[in-house]
């Protein structure tokens, strides 16, 4: 990082911010008044179901969609102060789902977008790094999904850049190819940049994020740690069971260590504190109402439990 | 592979190779990394390894000069087939008229029986039949009955009265009409008095082989500019490449200047290809400069690579600039004189034919070509195609649609 650059860290506070942020689109309203600011070498997640507004945020900060209304400032810069070009150059971007010509080679491509910048990254180091080397000299189209996403990823990652937006970088990856992309992105972050990414994997967010919004109807209702935002839900443990037949709910909710019950179709979800204790107790419960037990399942809480405790909803169905 | 592969570590471990310091920024690029060559570089690869697009750039212009060229080449003039009809009256008159026409240059007897001769009429097998007239018709004149003439001059002496049956709405049967009129006065030593002297153009340069290659430039020019800049902008914006790139601080009159630059490439391929095609093939000759016929190319590529700008600057989707395309393309390949003159259209659409920048174009490439003018004397025709192209690109600049 140049020491001009430096500087601007120093009077800038924060590497993104927004303020009283709208946007519309006819009647819809996709953000509603949002307020964020993303800390300078921190990985910022924006974690929500689909149609929550994570992507006109985060192309509004990328100043690729203009505001209805409030401020934005990247790096210290506004968008359309003339400065554009200039910001563009510190920044990179991976979109959503951006098909890149398909009859270049790999090679060809990152030194298409390496052209682009003034200062920036060797292509052939770049293509190593996200493991393509082999693939240096294929066409874009003769390759998976996971290849193009990383391919996507070299192409933001060539230009060296302070700033990395991530539009839902591993949406329909299979396990190993997301794998191999968190670690481009946390060798990205190791060497200081400063990272942006929407996701609607809550492991994805958990492993790679230091903070998370979660947002929903365009309104961001947590912003925290993943751990913090936990924390927050009073419970350690989440009890999930499904019966045959009906129970009385009302029995649940005073069971030692039970926080909340959640039902729905004849599946429940318990928020529980202490589940030595919360468990026998459910156990009983069930056996006093004569209720036939089909599954049960236990595990530690996670952002998608954070999320249906605000909504109620699961996030990957809201 | 190259070098630098060696200094990075090995895949399990990318850390180190990550570290941002790690690179000195390059001050001074190579011209190679000059986003201008990289974009114009990414349009010349894309279109290469397309074959369709080869295909129809190169080889359909060639193929479809060569399928005219065959079509309307002048050989020896063609004979006019006409049918003598034999109804087994008068052997020997059939016989001399047989002898007579065939000394004609213009028309080839056969001879048929009635039922074939009225078939051979019908289906365009002969232009015209000839047969001996029924004694009584050829008491009156029959002007009452159309396309029944019969034959009253001096040659009555030598014939018994003859009937030539024809459509006179096609101008062969007219011709074949003439032609047997006259083949039949010399057969009977009657000259007319007039002495008169033929020229014949069938040299290079009068042939409507040398008429069409012109046109077919132009053509050409004109569909490989607007498919070619259309269909890649509305693709790349359809699969949100655009917007990838408006992300980026690559300046957006790179990415259109790089259209113009790529087609100057190809262009030079494809008008060679079909001069050098031509003249190999039917003799056609560039009378102009070739430096000329050079300008008039590039001032119509850059023309029609602004018109596809402009056509594709909104569309989103390949089948909506595809509509769009041959709106705007049709009435040109209709109008324009690219395979018969634009004179033929009535007086009322000359001016509106005039302006389109085909027209303009396929003037200038025959001034040149044809004629063999300097394209100075071209101007009026330059700047209708120059403003064309300046035009359209300004305005698609400013209504430009990225995302």
């Amino acid at each position: 990082m140049t020491s001009e650059n430096a500087s601007i860290q120093q009077r800038v506070t924060a590497a993104a911010s927004c303020r009283g942020l709208s946007k519309s689109f006819g009647n819809v309203t996709a953000v509603n008044d949002l307020d964020l600011e993303v800390r300078f070498g921190e990985c910022f997640g924006l974690l929500g179901p689909n149609g929550a507004g994570k992507t006109t945020t985060l192309e509004i900060l990328e100043g690729l969609t203009a505001p209805t209304s409030g401020t934005v400032e990247v790096l210290g810069c506004s968008w359309g102060a003339g400065r554009d070009r200039e910001l563009r150059q510190r920044i990179a971007v991976q979109l959503q789902e951006t098909q890149l010509a398909e009859k270049l080679t790999v090679s060809e491509t990152v030194r298409l977008f390496r052209s682009f910048y003034q200062r920036g990254r060797d292509p052939d180091t770049v293509i190593h790094l996200v493991e393509l080397d082999e693939k240096s000299a294929t066409r874009v189209g003769k390759l998976s999904g996971g290849q193009r996403q990383r391919l996507a990823a070299a192409c933001a990652l060539v230009s060296d850049p302070e700033l990395l937006f991530l539009d839902e970088p591993t949406t329909g990856l299979d396990p190993q190819a997301r794998l191999k992309l968190w670690e481009v992105i946390e060798e990205y972050r190791k060497s200081g940049g400063t990272v942006v990414l929407t996701t609607h994997y809550m492991e994805e967010a958990e492993r790679l994020c230091d903070r998370i919004a979660i947002m929903d109807h365009g309104k961001v209702i947590a912003l925290g740690s993943p751990a913090q935002l936990i924390a927050e839900l009073d419970a350690d443990q989440i009890v999930e069971f499904r019966i045959a037949g009906t129970l009385d709910e009302t029995g649940l909710t005073s069971l030692p260590g039970v926080r909340r019950v959640l039902a729905r179709d004849g599946a429940y979800a318990l928020t529980v504190t202490e589940i030595g204790h919360a468990l026998p107790a459910l156990l009983g419960e069930l056996a006093r109402q004569r209720v036939e037990l089909v599954t049960l399942t236990t595990h530690q809480a996670t952002l998608e439990d954070v999320f249906v405790s605000l909504t109620g909803r699961m996030l990957r169905d809201a | 592979m190259p070098d630098e592969k060696t200094e990075t570590t090995a895949s399990g471990d990318i850390g180190s190779s990550l570290s941002r310091k790690a690179e000195a920024p390059e001050s001074a690029r190579s011209i190679s990394g000059h986003p201008l060559v990289q974009l114009t570089l990414t349009r010349l690869r894309e279109f290469l390894r397309e074959p369709e697009a080869v295909f129809w750039v190169f080889i359909f212009p060639v193929l479809l000069a060569c399928a005219l060229g065959i079509a309307f080449r002048n050989t020896a003039p063609e004979k006019i087939r006409i049918a003598i009809e034999d109804d087994g009256r008068d052997s020997k008159l059939i016989t001399e008229l047989a002898a007579s026409l065939a000394r004609s240059r213009d028309v080839t007897p056969v001879v048929f029986d009635p039922v074939a001769a009225a078939r051979a009429l019908r289906t365009g097998n002969v232009a015209l039949v000839v047969r001996r007239a029924d004694s009584d018709s050829a008491a009156r004149p029959e002007h009452a009955e159309a396309g029944v003439t019969h034959n009253s001059n001096p040659i009555a002496a030598a014939y018994p009265p003859l009937v030539f049956r024809y459509d006179p709405t096609r101008p062969e049967s007219r011709t074949a009409r003439l032609a047997i009129d006259d083949a039949l006065r010399r057969a009977n030593g009657l000259v007319d008095g007039v002495n008169i002297r033929e020229q014949t153009v069938t040299e290079p340069g009068a042939r409507y082989i040398d008429f069409l290659i012109p046109g077919l430039i132009g053509l050409n020019l004109m569909g490989s500019g607007m498919w070619g800049v259309g269909f890649a902008i509305v693709s790349a914006r359809s699969r949100k490449l655009l917007k990838r790139f408006a992300a980026t601080p690559m300046r957006r009159s790179h990415y259109l200047l790089s259209f113009m630059f790529s087609r100057l490439v190809f262009l030079a391929l494809e008008v060679a290809a079909l001069v050098v095609f031509a003249r190999l093939a039917f003799g056609v000759v560039v009378r102009g400069a070739h430096i000329d016929l050079a300008l008039c190319a590039v001032a119509g590529a850059l023309t029609f690579s602004g018109l596809g700008l402009f056509v594709a600057s909104r569309a989103r989707t390949v089948e909506g600039v595809s509509g769009l395309m041959n709106f705007v393309m049709l009435p040109m390949w209709l109008l324009s004189g690219t395979f018969f003159s634009a004179a033929r259209f009535p007086a009322l659409l000359q001016p509106f034919i005039k302006v389109l920048p085909l027209t303009a174009l396929n003037d200038v490439l025959r001034a040149v070509i044809n004629d063999g003018v300097s394209l100075s004397t071209q101007w009026p025709q330059v700047i209708i195609l120059l403003s064309w192209g300046l035009i359209s690109f300004a305005v698609a600049l400013r209504i430009f649609r990225w995302q």
